[in-house]
């Protein structure tokens, strides 16, 4: 399918489980999980880091027209947009294999351990300073310590449990180098 | 100026990313009621419009609670009823044959309009209600929000032409007075933040009499509310050791997990009391 289709579906997709489905589930009031911002992390290896960016801030500002307070996500989702690139150029296994595979997965950063740093610690800074920022008019440390690490993991969780159920196509693209 | 051009290149990125956060930063502390972005206005009746859409399907699972209250609040409101009450007969006087024919509507302050949830959120630490029905539809910045048990619920904030904003108690800027049903002790409530359904009642002297399980009522010193609509009941009392005054915690009477319906309410003596309000301000500056 073209790229281009293929990542619109995605946003709407995403925007609309993010919305409709987890943000009406109450588990506790520690844990908020968000899964939506997995749209950035899917995004295509050789799309442009201000490209990245752009879609991050449009991604995260129409997150935040549902919770009419804009700002809040659309932060989070800029600062995982301009640490993705240095994450990926840490992880990725060999010369090439950026250019090999077309988006980010367990086969194309080769094996599960690598991916899952990828998207803990992704999923770790957008989580921390979303709340960070929605913390801050309340003032609470502790508040925001656990609130992050909590929502962290089952944020984790339930990427793991998309990554598994929804397996993504990634085919070998040996000529392109 | 090639330096500053080459410099401008090598970090672009760095100052694009830089200035999105700004950006970013900049709309959490400036946007309020007063600052609406140019967007806001169409977002809101985007999503508004997405929203129905969703709650047309959500709204079949819940019609046994919605149906529930809505048969308890009649039932409150048919005790009402005049009919019920034995009255003197007060006929013989001939001065009523002059009055016109609903002599009660001239006097009328409140008026109330029901009005459907489209959507709603606990979860957030700023929680927004939105309507629909809108500034057609005779809704009003500053409008009181009430459930169907008359559990207060928030103040209309923002008002399109078909979708109304309101800021729930829930949220951080949320200050509505509350009243003691006791005492007559006036208090402000505010949210923490934290448990929804949990709002914090400040300001009451410990001096005050309370007990847990007793109710508290809005105080009717605002012009969203009349006096004497459910706000909560007290859950714990925590005595401030720095001030002379009480923190109470109290249980909202409005149930903020399945808002269905719930009514706006019209104060037609708003704008009198606020242009006197404006006036003052002025004098006193």
């Amino acid at each position: 399918m073209n790229t281009l289709l293929k990542n619109i579906i995605r946003f709407a997709f995403f925007i609309l489980v993010q919305v409709y489905v987890l943000d009406k589930i109450y588990l506790h009031r520690m844990v908020t999980p968000y899964i939506y911002f997995l749209f950035i992390l899917w995004l295509p290896f050789r799309m442009g880091r201000t490209m990245v960016m752009f879609i991050a801030f449009f991604l995260g500002i129409t997150m935040d027209s549902f919770r009419h307070h804009p700002g809040f996500h659309t932060a989070a989702c800029v600062l995982i947009a301009y640490l993705r690139p240095f994450l990926i150029n840490l992880l990725i296994p060999q010369e090439g294999a950026d250019t090999n595979y077309e988006e980010p997965s367990f086969k194309s950063m080769g094996g599960m351990l690598p991916y899952l740093i990828y998207t803990g610690v992704l999923t770790l800074f957008h989580h921390a300073w979303l709340f960070l920022l929605e913390a801050w008019q309340f003032g609470n440390i502790w508040y925001f310590l656990v609130k992050t690490l909590l929502s962290t993991a089952i944020s984790l969780l339930l990427i793991v449990i998309t990554e598994l159920l929804f397996a993504r196509e990634q085919k070998f693209r040996t000529n392109t180098v | 100026m090639r330096n500053i051009y080459f410099f401008i290149r090598k970090y672009f990125n760095f100052i694009f990313f830089l200035t999105l956060q700004v950006f970013s930063l900049y709309l959490i502390a400036h946007y309020s009621k007063y600052h609406n972005a140019i967007f806001s206005s169409t977002a809101n009746e985007i999503t508004g419009w997405v929203n129905t859409r969703y709650n047309k399907i959500e709204y079949y699972f819940r019609l046994k609670q919605t149906n529930d209250s809505l048969v308890s609040a009649n039932e409150r409101l048919l005790n009402k009823l005049k009919a019920d009450y034995r009255l003197p007969d007060t006929s013989v006087s001939s001065s009523l044959e002059a009055l016109p024919l609903d002599s009660l509507e001239g006097f009328r302050k409140y008026s109330y309009l029901s009005a459907k949830v489209v959507a709603n959120s606990v979860s957030a630490q700023n929680n927004f209600i939105v309507l629909a029905r809108g500034y057609g539809q005779q809704v009003r910045e500053g409008m009181g929000i009430i459930a169907p048990n008359s559990g207060i619920v928030g103040i209309v904030t923002l008002v399109d032409k078909d979708y109304s904003l309101v800021m729930s108690l829930l949220h951080k800027d949320s200050h509505v007075s509350g009243k003691l049903l006791n005492g007559g002790e006036t208090g402000t409530l505010s949210w923490d933040g934290r448990v929804p359904n949990i709002v914090t009642l400040s300001g009451i002297p410990k001096s005050a009499k309370v007990a847990k399980g007793d109710t508290i009522i809005s105080s009717g010193f605002s012009t969203s509310f009349p006096r004497g609509m459910l706000i909560g009941f007290v859950d714990e009392v925590i005595a401030e050791k720095s001030t002379n005054n009480f923190l109470i915690r109290l249980r909202s009477a409005a149930n903020f997990y399945n808002l269905e319906f719930v009514y706006a309410i019209g104060n037609k003596e708003a704008g009198e009391i606020n242009s006197l309000l404006d006036k003052a301000k002025k004098q006193g500056q």
